[in-house]
């Protein structure tokens, strides 16, 4: 059977089964839309938060992104992990206690301010919004390649898989979901890891492999062949790098840190039934997410010395099929400069003859490794699922930022249930349109945007929320003080340095890299500005009056995980 | 209610001081070994893996997955020894 054949297939069972969970866990009531009913177990809980973290970047573009990086792309690896470990050890656990719908719910009363509430809704739409964009992207790009349909069909019809699931089942639904979506997922990535990891080097398990001896009866270490191939082609070695340590540092815990605060990760942990099962899940999480996050950098290994080796030197006429169906997307693009006919692919950018874009190395991996056809159709449905995952998550989030937070919290208090629940699924449905809108026409920046959405919640919501639970004297004037000053700061050095909008636009940017405070990137610079959001918010704090005694028994009755009224037997 | 809010500050305790043992642990593997002393730790090859590099691509991963395990069940003990388990 054919690849398109396989992609069909694969692909239509996996949306059957998608819609199926959705119109059996269809939410009746706010509490069902919003936290699934609050009952999902920390397993359930774990497989849907993975699946609503690792979203097309992880799954498509990450392994792509080391493979080109090598070392520096060790940011990604420690940045979107290591996050949980904050996630679980500062946040989940109270954010649960406190038992609410959102992380707006969380600012607005511990901080008993509908300002600081408005200011979180923004927040939380800013940090979605740019998200959700390079979602909708993704899911074009793998039905344009694997289904030759046009990329704007490819969105369209995510939007409507991604519409009828979250509209429907709101929160009960996406987790349900989330829990097939994960196991697809994690599948299409291990199938073609393993598969290429014993053909490489025998060895049947990826993370081993990628430190083990190769196949072809040299006795060389993978590792060091590749260090060799990228030097000899004028590249830095793979293991070492190129970016600034300050650098890695800085973008490193920007990562970590945006990844704990951004509100639709967060938000998951509201819907599981106790503090234990809180943290729980969180673990659960983690340990699913890490199955993927330590065979990427193998896959990445395995898709960069098999690249190399396939069109390193070789005649152009020569070339396998895949090189010829990726270069008709014009994501692979060969220019023959000396006229040899052979592929030249240097760091010298005068000489190099190859550019390849970063994000087919997954989805052309299993076709450079020559797989079986169904293998690589299962990748496509991996990324599908990847994508979808995540974009209903981000939806939801912003569904309720505006049902929830802006018009029963702020504008209409007197808004019956039922009604709410519509207003919800309206806001859901225009945020489709518009994530799919952005999908269709992409503004240019959205792909530096995502990345940039981490510095964004790192600005603004992580020390809100991390002083709110540790820092019982915290008020709202510091709170709302250091996230305006955080996420503006944040936003100010992204325009500047990432769009160059002050000094004459993109062109500019690269000369504007030797001005970066700190010798610190636009991506890093989220911890600057998180850093900054702590020490206004305590220097404001120490002139304007501590917040009222209510509240501070509120911060109490969240560190400790049972019920507040209840008796304690003795 | 005083022995309730004695214990709520004790186990309140207790809980920082598992925080802040766990967190330089996190900081540890990653920061340190991964990053700031990675060229040193290269020096050091484990099968086809510089030990620094290792720890940055690998190791770090699986010590966060263990923090958090970790962290679950001794949070799961305190809960129950002050009483506030559910």
């Amino acid at each position: 059977m054919s690849v398109q054949l396989w992609t069909y297939i694969l692909v239509g069972i996996t949306f059957a089964i998608y819609i199926g969970i959705a119109i059996w866990s269809k939410a009746s009531s706010t509490k069902d839309f919003y936290v699934a009913g609050g009952g999902v177990s920390p397993l359930a809980n774990g497989m849907a938060t993975a699946a609503d973290w690792m979203s097309a970047a992880s799954f498509i573009s990450m392994a792509g992104i080391i493979s080109f990086a090598g070392y520096d792309g060790s940011v990604y690896l420690m940045g979107w992990t290591g996050g949980y470990v904050l996630l679980a050890l500062l946040l989940a656990p109270y954010l649960r206690k406190f038992g609410k719908f959102t992380v707006p719910d969380f600012i607005g009363d511990r901080y008993y301010s509908k300002t600081a509430r408005i200011v979180a809704v923004i927040c939380a739409l800013i940090v979605s919004f740019t998200y959700v964009a390079g979602q909708m992207r993704g899911v074009g790009v793998v039905f344009s390649r694997f289904l030759e349909v046009d990329i704007n069909t490819g969105v369209i019809i995510g939007m409507i898989i991604v519409l009828f699931y979250a509209v429907l089942g709101g929160m009960k639904g996406i987790t349900y979901t989330q829990v097939a979506q994960y196991c697809v997922l994690i599948f299409a990535f291990m199938v073609p890891a393993i598969f290429i990891s014993i053909q490489m080097t025998g060895n049947p398990i990826p993370q081993l492999g990628m430190g083990s001896t190769l196949n072809d009866g040299s006795g060389m270490y993978l590792l060091d062949k590749l260090n060799g191939l990228s030097t000899e082609l004028g590249f830095s070695e793979y293991t070492s790098g190129t970016k600034s340590k300050t650098d890695v540092f800085a973008i490193t815990l920007a990562l970590m840190v945006g990844t704990a605060g951004l509100p639709h990760v967060i938000v998951r942990f509201f819907t599981v039934k106790r503090v234990r099962d809180a943290r729980k899940s969180a673990g659960i999480a983690l340990l699913l997410i890490a199955i993927l996050y330590t065979a990427a950098p193998a896959v990445a290994v395995f898709a960069r010395t098999n690249m190399l080796e396939t069109v390193s030197n070789q005649p152009y006429a020569s070339m396998p099929e895949w090189f010829k169906n990726w270069e008709t997307t014009g994501l692979l693009q060969f220019d023959d400069k000396n006229g040899d006919e052979k592929i030249q692919y240097v760091a010298n950018a005068q000489l190099n003859e190859l550019k390849v874009d970063r994000d087919i190395m997954v989805l052309a991996n299993p076709e450079i490794a020559k797989l079986p056809n169904w293998v690589i159709a299962l990748v496509a449905a991996g990324g599908l699922a990847a994508a979808l995952s995540t974009a209903a998550g981000l939806l939801l989030v912003i569904s309720a930022s505006v049902s929830h937070d802006l018009i029963k919290k702020i504008i209409f208090p007197k808004i019956s249930e039922k009604g709410e629940l519509w207003v919800a699924r309206g806001a859901a449905t225009c945020a489709v349109i518009i994530a799919g809108y952005f999908g269709i026409n992409p503004p240019g920046f959205v792909a530096a945007v995502v990345a940039l959405a981490f510095g964004l919640a790192a600005a603004s919501f992580f020390p809100a929320i991390v002083l709110g639970i540790f820092y019982k004297k915290m008020n709202k004037e510091g709170a709302i003080g250091g996230m305006v000053v955080g996420i503006s700061l944040m936003l100010f050095y992204m325009l500047k340095f990432k769009f160059g909008i002050f000094d004459g636009g993109k062109e500019a940017i690269a000369e504007l890299s030797s001005e970066w405070w700190f010798g610190i990137s636009p991506e890093g610079f989220g911890t600057v500005a998180m850093v900054v959001n702590f020490v206004v918010a305590i220097i404001i704090l120490q002139f304007t009056p501590p917040p009222p005694n209510e509240v501070q028994e509120i911060v109490e009755d969240i560190r400790i995980p049972n019920g507040a009224g209840e008796a304690i037997d003795h | 209610m005083i022995d309730k809010k004695k214990n709520a500050k004790a186990y309140w305790k207790e809980n920082l001081r598992l925080l802040l043992l766990l967190l330089s642990i996190w900081f540890l593997v990653s920061y340190g070994a991964g990053i700031l002393f990675r060229e040193t730790l290269d020096n050091i090859q484990i099968g086809g893996f510089k030990l620094g590099f290792w720890f940055a691509q690998q190791g770090s991963i699986y010590i966060f997955v263990i923090l958090i395990f970790v962290y679950v069940k001794k949070m799961n003990k305190l809960d129950k020894k002050y009483n506030f388990d559910e």
